[in-house]
């Protein structure tokens, strides 16, 4: 099953005949993801990629049943194409764009919200690396090929600190179910507890890795979430022991600006909490591993 | 980005928030002439730096007599102040906002942030202000009031009413009050500020409600369309090395350790700093190349890390995604041969085309120490720095 993408999932690439779009495009392409189209306003009815361009997600979405969309778009205009995405009836949206204002992913968040529960697109990013299910679909820029298909969930913040995972694991014969980057900006479109949510109800997933940072409260709600309601092994791993106090670490979310937003702090609640902790970045892997010999 | 106070209150000014009479001097003879201008008895003089909590760290100096401002220019103006805010290196003060001492009945807290849990803008409003928020937060959190603002509709006026009565003003100060209240909230949302606080919010013995402090800051992600804002920066108060690796889209951060750092990805960053403290060693910076690390970004990366004198190692850890090894590798053997480097380089390479990029770095017969995985490449880089400090005795 995985979650999110599989080998069916009708894939459209918003801001796809720009460079970095066109790029990523023929990437997920080629690892097989089952990419419908793309859209440029003003270029529709064109073929770019050997698939149809169109003006608007609505026409996408009616003209080649889309069902997943990965946006591109620069900063400036990044939150209006995520609401587009959500109005046509997307079901789910990678926002790899980095550098959105605070106050636009506000107003996106709400938009969100007031779609009923089930129409409701589920939104990942932005400043993400995307999701993929390894062997099946790719919806993002991550390297596919280091990436095992397999019975490991990731939902991490960092792209390449996720990628460090997957090389850890892949190296010890651990596969992946899915990968989901949240990506590290301060509000973004789902939390780690909601991926949580969607592994524990995952058939393919038996075990959950979450990477996640200094800088915000989402690490540990995802470990009360995971005390409360999770059956399913957490492994996680926390990022910035050495950071200090006040200073943004590259993420616009990474900054520690008050009490329990620190690694030690959020490390201590996770154990509190039940979750097992990978001691250091370099055991990502040989934790998951200990966790899967267990089950 | 931060701004100054007197910064702030020209902007707050603009939404109709009411401050203290004052002025802005760069010398002593500006700060009397300044006074002179205000008028009356009473001056403060206050050193402009990027920094709260000024007056513990004798920032803020209050006068009888233009002599005494005088003094207080002197004795600030050029003065590296230290607050628990600026870091040990402190922050220069090379600006003074000299401004009317105020007549003070009660000092409140009133602040406006981002709280990422509900993901809204909330007011943040304390009876007891002047006091530093987060030691109030955790030593008396029921003396904290917070309203969380609706995106969509924005701050109502029944929210500020009740922000203004839960600060135990009196109902001839409550339309002041809301006006305030309103003001802050609408500079906060029409110029994408990541914060305003007014610490301490003041009513005066006339009972006007006024600013005798400000601080906001702006999200760098929406300074594209605040030109206006971005106008307001003070390089003299930002780190000079992180404002130059900004410049050169890199993300740099200095820190107090030896071993230097390049690394692609916010999260592989401080993943490997944390590899190098647990294996006894301390990172010299945060650095962050980005996906296309080009030959000359990276001679750029490395004569950024070699620019800290303090560095006697140098770690490179690249997962290529995007980007490819055997580039990286040119990069790197480009920028070593360019540069005169006089400490030792670990480089550890993965992902994409890894074995032609180990392969170019062997073949440079330069003397770089590769490391397969990111454990060995952190043991290896404290062993190259605990070495060179043994040389050095």
């Amino acid at each position: 099953m995985a979650i999110f993408i599989d080998k069916q999932t009708r894939i459209i690439v918003q801001g796809f005949t720009g460079k970095i779009g066109s790029f990523h495009a023929q990437d997920m392409l080629n690892y097989g993801s089952n990419v419908v189209g793309g859209i440029t306003p003003g270029k529709g009815g064109q073929q770019h990629l050997d698939r149809p361009v169109f003006n608007t997600v609505k026409e996408a979405v009616e003209q080649a049943g889309a069902e997943a969309s990965i946006v591109f778009v620069p900063p400036a205009y990044a939150a209006d194409s995520i609401m587009e995405a959500a109005d046509a009836g997307i079901k789910f949206c990678v926002a790899i764009t980095d550098g959105i204002p605070t106050q636009d992913m506000m107003k996106v968040k709400i938009y969100l919200s007031r779609f009923p529960k089930e129409q409701r697109m589920v939104l990942t990013g932005p400043n993400c690396a995307g999701t993929i299910s390894p062997g099946k679909s790719m919806l993002g820029i991550m390297p596919g090929h280091i990436y095992m298909p397999g019975n490991v969930g990731i939902v991490g913040r960092s792209g390449t600190l996720g990628y460090e995972a997957a090389d850890q694991m892949k190296s010890l014969g651990i596969g992946v179910s899915t990968s989901v980057g949240i990506g590290g900006d301060p509000i973004n479109g789902s939390s780690h507890r909601d991926i949580l949510e969607k592994f524990e109800a995952d058939p393919e997933t038996k075990v959950v890795v979450m990477i996640g940072e200094i800088g915000g409260p989402q690490e540990v709600e995802a470990g009360m979430f995971f005390k409360e309601h999770m059956t399913k092994p957490l492994v996680a791993y926390i990022a910035g022991l050495t950071a200090p106090k006040g200073r943004r670490m590259g993420h616009a979310g990474a900054i520690i600006s008050s009490s329990g937003e620190s690694a030690a702090e959020k490390v201590e609640m996770l154990l509190d909490l039940g979750v097992t902790i990978a001691p250091t970045p370099a055991a990502m892997g040989e934790t998951v591993a200990r966790i899967l010999a267990r089950l | 980005m931060d701004i100054h106070e007197y910064q702030a209150k020209q902007l707050l000014a603009e939404y109709g928030i009411k401050t203290a009479e004052g002025g802005l001097a760069y010398s002593p003879e500006d700060a009397v002439q300044r006074a002179r201008e205000i008028g009356g008895g009473v001056w403060v003089v206050k050193a402009q730096i990027h920094s709260g909590a000024r007056g513990k760290a004798g920032g803020i100096i209050v006068c009888k007599t233009h002599d005494e401002v005088s003094e207080a220019a002197e004795e600030l103006l050029g003065k590296r102040l230290v607050t628990h805010q600026t870091g040990p290196a402190g922050k220069v003060c090379l600006r003074l906002y000299v401004e009317a001492g105020a007549d003070i009945a009660k000092e409140l807290y009133l602040s406006f942030l981002v709280d990422r849990t509900h993901e809204r803008i909330v007011m943040v409003g304390s009876a007891e202000g002047g006091m530093d928020i987060e030691e109030l937060a955790e030593t008396r959190p029921e003396a904290i009031k917070k309203i969380y603002i609706e995106p969509a509709v924005g701050l109502q006026d029944f929210q500020a009413r009740e922000m203004a009565f839960a600060l135990g003003m009196a109902a001839a100060q409550i339309p002041q009050a809301v006006k305030l209240i309103q003001g802050c909230y609408r500079a906060m949302r029409d110029l994408d500020a990541n914060m305003v606080e007014i610490n301490p919010l003041v009513i005066t013995g006339h009972g006007d409600v006024i600013a005798l402090d400000a601080k906001m800051g702006f999200d760098d992600n929406a300074l594209f369309r605040r030109q206006k804002i971005s106008e307001l920066r003070d390089k003299t108060q930002e780190d000079p090395r992180e404002m130059a690796a900004a410049d050169r889209g890199l993300s740099y951060v200095g820190l107090d350790g030896d071993i230097g750092c390049m690394i692609n990805g916010a999260g592989l960053a401080m993943a490997t700093m944390d590899m190098i403290k647990l294996s006894g060693g301390e990172p010299a910076n945060f650095l962050d190349v980005g996906g296309g690390a080009s030959a000359e970004r990276t001679e750029k990366a490395f004569r950024m890390v070699l620019a800290d004198k303090n560095v006697k190692a140098m770690l490179v850890n690249i997962f290529a995604g995007i980007n490819r090894c055997d580039w990286i590798a040119e990069g790197v053997v480009h920028a070593v041969t360019k540069i005169d480097m006089q400490v030792p380089l670990i480089v550890r390479l993965s992902g994409t085309n890894v074995e032609q990029g180990r392969k170019i770095i062997a073949d440079s017969g330069l003397p770089i120490i590769m490391a397969n995985t990111l454990a060995e490449a952190a043991e290896k880089a404290v062993k190259a720095r605990n070495e060179v400090v043994a040389r050095q005795g």
